[in-house]
């Protein structure tokens, strides 16, 4: 049986492809403004690493806050439903999944049979999020790769107050101004996002284990930050970033 | 199912909470005409339930949506909690 998920999220599109459940394609592409036709990119890279037509597949689902405008498609999930799936997949033992994405942030807690018991959102601008983080490495002027690295090379607590990425930009200029290091300022950064997204966790009354997706897991520093914050370790998956489209096409095998 | 739609700025804590395992006992959704604001929808969750949500729309700006409801002063009982039967909505603010 083969299946796709369709993860339409507001930077990325990301594509995953099933054969009796194991993952034998998937790609990845920027949404940009055309979002469909970067979707049917990320189809078209997701059929061609699995060596398989368009025809080969059996049911797609959707996920991600644009699946409204997802081709090949017959069956929608939302995003906290398709993030559900995958991390119970991949980790039977997960109670709370934590998804930051680009623009948004979610909180989500399961039952022990993976079932969605709460879940909190917090889609507001770039201040949650990894949009966050890219005009913070832009203020900073280091790479937003090295942005984690950086981070970890401090142990200095300062505090960001600004909750908005326009106002904590200015944040940063006045913090570079009065000559703070780079790496202190890198961890402020992220303490500032991890305090948000602890305060999703909290709504939600995580509990262990703890698992860490969407493309924001890739920064060590935010990941960092986020453990000191929630006194936990945090599981984070191999492609952080799949895990909504490897639900989802989990989601789309289950109703064949 | 507790959902918590909203968010968190420099103002504070903006947030309606949902219990939505209420919402699938609930025949007439009046929440749903009681908001001047249509800031409520129904929609079928992932379990195939038809439940309460906020728009889409609404949830980056839930705090501006809902202020013709929360006068600073002698604020009434909001219009959304008082229309439902079940004590499902809750408001963070
Ligand atoms: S009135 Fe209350 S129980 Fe009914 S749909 Fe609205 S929130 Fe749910
Ligand atoms: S407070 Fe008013 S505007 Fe906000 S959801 Fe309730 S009825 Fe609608």
């Amino acid at each position: 049986m083969i299946t796709a998920g369709i993860d339409m999220g507001s930077k990325t599109i990301k594509v995953v492809i099933l054969k009796d459940g194991e993952i034998i394609g998937k790609s990845i592409e920027l949404a940009g403004f055309e979002s469909r036709e970067a979707a049917e990119k990320a189809f078209a890279g997701a059929l061609e690493a699995a060596g398989i037509a368009q025809g080969d597949i059996e049911k797609t689902t959707a996920t991600g806050a644009g699946r409204k405008n997802a081709p090949y498609t017959e069956h929608e999930v939302t995003e906290v439903g398709s993030d559900a799936r995958g991390v119970r997949e991949l980790y039977p033992n997960a109670r709370t999944v934590l998804d930051v994405g680009a623009e948004e942030g979610r909180a989500i807690r399961t039952t022990d049979e993976g079932k969605v018991l709460d879940f909190a959102l917090n889609e507001k601008c770039a201040a949650g999020a990894g949009a966050f983080t890219e005009s913070m490495s832009r203020a900073l002027e280091v790479p937003i790769e090295e942005l984690g690295p950086l981070s970890l090379q401090s142990d200095a607590s300062i505090p960001m107050n600004a909750q908005c990425a326009v106002f904590a930009e200015s944040e940063v200029v006045t913090l570079v101004h009065a000559k703070t290091p780079k790496q202190d300022i890198a961890r402020a950064v992220h303490d500032a996002i991890a305090s948000r997204i602890v305060s999703l966790a909290r709504k939600v009354g995580f509990e262990p284990d703890v698992v860490l997706i969407g493309g924001v897991a890739y920064n060590t520093g935010f990941v960092d930050s986020l453990e000191r914050a929630l006194e936990t370790k945090i599981i984070i998956p191999e492609d952080p970033e799949f895990v909504g489209a490897y639900g989802a096409a989990i989601i789309a095998a289950e109703g064949l | 199912m507790k959902a918590h739609y909203g968010y968190k700025d420099g103002a504070g804590d903006f947030f309606i909470i949902i219990d939505t395992d209420n919402c699938i006992e609930c025949a007439d959704h009046p929440c749903i005409p009681a908001c001047p604001e249509s800031v409520l929808e129904i929609i079928e969750d992932d379990y195939e339930d038809m439940v309460c949500a906020v728009t889409m729309d609404h949830r980056k700006k839930i705090k501006y949506s809902c202020a013709p409801c929360k006068p600073d002063r002698d604020r009434p009982p909001l219009l959304c909690v008082t229309a439902c039967p079940k004590n499902a909505l809750e408001h963070l603010w």
